[in-house]
């Protein structure tokens, strides 16, 4: 397995998708390439610092202010069937 | 996944939840926002990276819902139907303020070698503690602001929402390889642009 070989299947290696056989190239590949095996734990990190990240978390005065608004919206508006 | 709902199943909360707004039943819809908001917003501001069209998009990404819930089939996740909602009022915005380029999920961005790794370096362990919170926060903005919209809407559905592969295929009306090839370049692009923060360094900080 190449380098290049290995950066095709990182992602479904990441997502743990892959069958047994391929998941043991790969591992065969990472115990001898420093590179890869580099890039795979960066690229998982990447991943972690992301999904941990409290980015763009919504403020609860801004949440509660939208969903006044959302509310008052559809108040006015018709969804399927209408109550009585 | 399943397609259809067999009628003998338990119904969720949730599509308890939706039948009841179907039929007009607003406190249901509102539980139904107090579920997802935070996420719309998320994925709002993601696309968007701007801060009031994020809050549009919330609230008309809910509206366009309760309007047309008659319309949801219940074949997928509520969930689902709402972030296609919600991505299409994002990319929709992210358009008008950006007209002089289009922005378009099915862009594909240049070559395989935009994606491939140029610099190797093992980073510090814990590298995220290099920065206080406000700092790492500012990087992670301008870090994935830098992506091609398309890359930055697959990597926020699958990354950090998520999403499965499947749905997020499902919600951006794309097939899975598209997914797949996407969201590889996706991660691989923020990995080398966030190497030159938390790289480790000869001295100081992570020194082994």
């Amino acid at each position: 397995m190449t380098c290049s070989d290995f950066l095709k299947e990182l992602t479904d290696y990441l997502d743990e998708t892959l069958d047994q056989r391929t998941k043991a190239e790969l591992e065969d590949h990472l115990q001898w390439c420093h590179n890869c095996f580099v890039i795979c734990n960066t690229t998982k990190k990447t991943i972690e610092i992301y999904r941990d990240s409290k980015l763009y978390e919504l403020p609860d005065d801004l949440r509660t202010r939208l969903r006044t608004a959302i509310v008052s919206r559809c108040s006015g508006k018709k969804t399927g069937p209408q109550k009585a | 996944m399943e397609a259809i709902q067999k009628v003998d199943e338990p119904v969720s909360e949730e599509l308890r939840l939706v039948r009841a707004a179907k039929a007009g039943d607003i406190g249901a819809f509102e539980q139904l926002v107090k579920k997802y908001d935070r996420n719309v917003f998320r994925i709002a501001q993601h696309i968007t990276q701007n801060r009031e069209d994020a809050e549009d998009v919330v609230q008309d990404a809910f509206l366009k819902s309760y309007e047309n819930l008659s319309k949801f089939q219940e074949q997928s996740k509520f969930y689902t139907w709402l972030v296609r909602i919600a991505v299409n009022e994002a990319l929709m915005r992210l358009r008008r303020r950006r007209p002089e380029r289009m922005v378009s999920l099915d862009e594909d961005v240049k070559t395989e070698e935009d994606s491939m790794p140029r610099e190797v370096a093992d980073w510090a362990p814990n590298p995220e503690q290099l920065y206080n919170q406000s700092e790492l926060q500012e990087i992670l903005g301008k870090t994935i602001q830098g992506l091609p919209p398309s890359f930055r809407t697959v990597f926020v559905l699958r990354d950090v929402e998520g999403l499965s592969t499947e749905e997020t295929a499902e919600a951006l009306d794309l097939s899975i390889p598209a997914v797949k090839s996407r969201l590889l370049r996706a991660r691989l692009q923020l990995r080398e642009r966030l190497n030159k923060y938390f790289k480790r360094r000869k001295d100081g900080d992570g020194k082994r």
